[in-house]
């Protein structure tokens, strides 16, 4: 690793003179072939490690069964069964599966969406006003941030619990629709896309407050977008609180299902049915992914700067 | 002075549709949660006669954070993810220094390819991420074992010494590429202005990569180190899962899974001062990443 990072450092001066070529005019965008060759390398055998297991996930669920562990397990098997695999794992125990599928996209779609409306209705008020205890909120709201989940799921556990809704839907669903991240974001969103003016001109024509929000939603809505996304996939990746709250498999995430049959070893449900559900179970997450690329990679830089 | 109270008052009342719902719901969600969890830590539950007479609950004062500090299990938990982390958390973040500055130098090409494929592992939930690797690990199925053994060279993922080490690759493998994308913002933001002066005073190439790009996006380094502690220390679902082809992976591997184990005693009081005393941990370690670097910029 050291050597990945001080290699290019120390070839850089033998990159200086062919830069005078053009003299100063673009000193960072000329490079010897020598160091781009390399630092290509770098990158794609990273990319190769970050790849790799992924393709392992897509090749194995297409393998009939029984070749999933023998020959090479990074290229397709003799047979090319992912539609059987597909089918088998539908019909496992009854077609749990896909209620498993349900119960996720319950979760993390009904969560986003009602936590990205709280949220950024709490971060717009905060952005927008200077209503005394502003701070302490924001203040209290933030470090919420720093507690992460996994150490709030056992004081969830005991509260819910101790009134008796532990093994219901709402278990789950209550702790995904509260995002501090997304009050965060969308306060310094807000601060920044609503222009004031816009709240004023809508007090003299006389619009209510919440109108007036609506119309600040369309200015606000990339932000939105990324709370959503953020949401949708802390909800449908959670493990540790729905495997502590849902006893009931019908219940369950996705998974909490999966993990489960994979503890069973292997039987009665199969390790590439296991397999298959996995790789099924990331299809609505990357889609998710695809469909929003442009919000996520802006959200991110806006909190990553901020 | 009364004009101004009346607007601070209206403003609030504006400002009450807006908060009060997720104000509400985040008191039930972490507030009451954290506190009754603190409460029920000073609590002990006594058993009368032989256990058959019922459980009342007494105060037992600071008894539970005694037995927290005694508990060897616990302790070790500790002792093991302060190891991982110290390994993992340089290691993970270095790469994804180096693969930001990479994508971001204008000696890239295909960034674009490169920014996505180094993400994709972030796309997979944790736990799916976990479970594909108990996969690539397991000992007499894992295709990576059993191309080392056609070599001739005896591998294993899971020994007790290995397990650290594998459970350390998972997680640099899962969060590499989100940290790189985090630190690549950062580096886009900064003004192009900034490196086209350093490059008129002679400093281009790594050497400005090192002494302008990198002190110049501290804050984001930052967040990253602070978000990797924090989740270090959360540790769960890797070794949950890895429990699937390490067998003898302890059921208090991590601090969580101690405290987990308490709670499926029926030890409520006692999980609840195990994750007390562990909160407690993590915002005394982010507390103090933050001001141990704000020295370092003085």
């Amino acid at each position: 690793m050291t050597a990945a990072l001080q290699s290019p450092a120390r070839t850089e001066p033998v990159a200086e003179p062919p830069s005078r070529r053009r003299p100063r005019a673009h000193p960072l965008t000329t490079v010897n072939p020598a160091s781009r060759l390399f630092v290509l390398a770098v990158m794609t055998l990273f990319a190769l490690y970050f790849l790799l297991p992924v393709w392992w996930l897509v090749v194995s669920a297409t393998k009939g069964s029984g070749e999933i562990f023998s020959g090479n397990g990074f290229w397709f098997g003799e047979s090319f069964a992912l539609a059987e695999n597909i089918q088998t794992l539908f019909q496992a125990q009854g077609g749990i599966y896909s209620r498993w599928l349900l119960n996720s996209l319950l979760y993390a779609v009904g969560g986003g969406i009602v936590s990205t409306l709280l949220a950024s209705m709490c971060g717009y008020a905060l952005a927008k006003f200077p209503f005394p205890g502003r701070e302490a909120v924001f203040g209290t709201v933030l470090a919420a941030v720093l507690l992460p989940a996994p150490v709030l799921a056992i004081p969830l556990y005991l509260v819910f619990s101790f009134t008796g809704t532990i093994n219901t839907f709402w278990a789950v669903f209550i702790p995904s629709i509260v995002s501090p991240f997304g009050v965060y974001l969308s306060r310094i969103y807000a601060a920044s896309s609503i222009p004031d003016a816009l709240l004023e001109a809508g007090r003299l024509d006389g619009a209510g407050e919440m109108r007036i929000f609506a119309m600040g939603v369309r200015l606000m809505a990339p932000a939105m977008v990324t709370i959503f996304l953020f949401q949708f996939v802390a909800i449908w990746t959670n493990f540790l609180l729905p495997s502590l709250m849902l006893a009931d498999t019908s219940l369950q995430p996705v998974t909490v299902g999966l993990v489960g049959w994979r503890e069973l070893q292997g039987y009665p449900i199969s390790y590439t049915t296991v397999v298959t559900g996995a790789f099924v179970s990331v299809v609505p997450v990357v889609a998710m992914f695809l469909s929003l690329q442009s919000f996520w990679s802006k959200g991110l830089a806006t909190g990553a700067v901020k | 002075m009364t004009i101004q109270r009346q607007s601070r008052l209206r403003e609030l009342r504006r400002a009450a549709p807006f908060v009060l719902p997720f104000l509400l719901l985040f008191v039930v969600v972490y507030l009451v949660p954290t506190g009754y969890s603190v409460v029920q830590s000073f609590f002990a539950v006594k058993r009368s006669g032989l256990g058959l007479g019922g459980a009342e609950a007494v105060f037992a004062g600071l008894g539970n954070y005694v037995r927290v500090f005694q508990d060897g299990d616990f302790i070790a938990s500790l002792g093991r993810v302060s190891f991982i982390g110290i390994i993992q958390v340089p290691v993970m973040l270095g790469i994804a220094l180096i693969l930001a500055l990479l994508i971001d130098s204008s000696v890239s090409t295909g960034r674009k390819f490169f920014r996505v494929a180094y993400f994709v592992p972030y796309g997979l939930p944790g736990v799916i991420a976990a479970l594909v690797w108990s996969f690539l690990y397991a000992p007499t199925l894992s295709p990576i074992t059993g191309f080392f053994a056609s070599i001739g060279v005896d591998v294993s993922f899971v020994t007790d010494g290995a397990l650290p080490f594998s459970i350390a690759n998972i997680l640099t493998w899962a969060w590499t590429g989100y940290n790189t994308i985090l630190i690549f913002a950062a580096l886009q933001a900064i003004p192009e202005e900034t490196m086209e002066a350093a490059a008129l005073d002679g400093c281009s190439g790594w050497k400005a990569a090192l002494l302008i790009k990198v002190p110049l996006i501290r804050p984001a380094l930052l967040l990253t180190l602070v978000f990797s502690i924090i989740g270090t220390f959360q540790l769960y679902n890797e070794p949950a899962t890895m429990k699937s082809v390490a067998p003898n992976l302890p059921s208090t591997y991590t601090p969580i899974m101690a405290a987990l184990r308490s709670l499926s005693a029926n030890d409520f009081n006692y999980a609840a001062a195990q994750s007390v005393v562990l909160g407690a941990l993590i915002c005394v370690l982010s507390v103090l990443v933050f001001r141990a670097s704000a020295r370092s910029v003085d």
